[in-house]
């Protein structure tokens, strides 16, 4: 029984970290509702909190876990300008897509 | 692909759950408790909140493209980027040696919260200027969003 329990390493994480991150990538470039590329962006941030606290577990470090707390915090207030802006823009057109906004520019 | 938006943010609260259990995993208990309050708790509620204001929880089309080439492009730059992730994690993993001065977790001593004294401790000393910006960066982002979202007044003539 003990042979089937595997202690995942540094090495998995981070794995686990870039494909959190590619995912996110990804949605940001294909999808155009403005909602789910800042869900995509929240994924990608949330993909490199999981790599800073592997890493620094890995280097035996505090400090990584300190950056991820700033990076949560950064996180909350990107989102709540974001989504104020989306709603002001959404609030006078109907359709979502980010490819309709190209029109504010000057 | 699901195409509702709706869909999209209660998968996210998944999948920042299990982000937050990885965390656990790797004894970092504070930052697994802010994840589930503030990100699980705070930013997908905020995200649901806004979806259904919008009214936009209608399933998108996802089958129209104006660009058809921009899917082709956006995974094989996704499959690059990750093949160029995992080769860097693979190649380069071995060079990280632990040089930090520990973390304090609760396996490792009798105190419980082991992890957030340091953490306390660390954030308190080293980064105090850094914490203290993040409350100017948060009052300016609550000032600003209020300024957003205000309903105009007729502009006075």
């Amino acid at each position: 029984m003990n042979a089937l329990v595997v202690v995942p390493t540094t090495t998995w994480y981070l794995v686990l970290s870039a494909v959190l991150f590619v995912i996110g990538m990804v949605g940001v470039m294909v999808r155009r509702n403005p909602l789910i590329m800042f869900m995509c962006i929240e994924l990608m941030l949330n993909a490199v909190n999981l790599s800073f606290v592997s890493l620094g577990r890995r280097l035996d470090d505090i400090h990584g876990q300190s950056i991820v707390f700033f990076v949560m915090v950064v996180a909350a207030a990107e989102v709540v300008v974001g989504l104020g802006i989306i709603v002001s823009i959404m609030r006078r057109r109907s359709g979502v897509n980010a490819d309709d906004l190209a029109e504010l520019k000057g | 692909m699901r195409s509702n938006p709706v869909h999209a943010a209660l998968s996210l609260v998944l999948t920042l759950f299990g982000v937050a259990v990885m965390f656990v995993a790797q004894h970092a208990e504070f930052l697994a408790a802010v994840q589930v309050i503030v990100y699980a708790g705070a930013i997908v509620v905020l995200f649901l909140f806004v979806i259904m204001l919008l009214g936009v929880d209608r399933a998108e089309d996802l089958r129209t493209e104006p660009l058809a080439a921009q899917r082709w492009i956006a995974g094989l730059v996704g499959v690059a980027m990750l093949g160029l992730l995992v080769t860097a994690i693979l190649t380069g993993v071995d060079a990280v040696y632990p040089r930090g001065e520990g973390i304090a977790s609760v396996v490792a001593g009798d105190n419980p919260d082991a992890n957030i004294d340091q953490l306390a401790h660390i954030i308190f000393s080293d980064y105090v200027v850094a914490f203290e910006l993040t409350s100017v960066l948060l009052l300016v982002a609550v000032v600003g969003t209020v300024l957003l979202a205000r309903k105009r007044k007729a502009a006075k003539s």
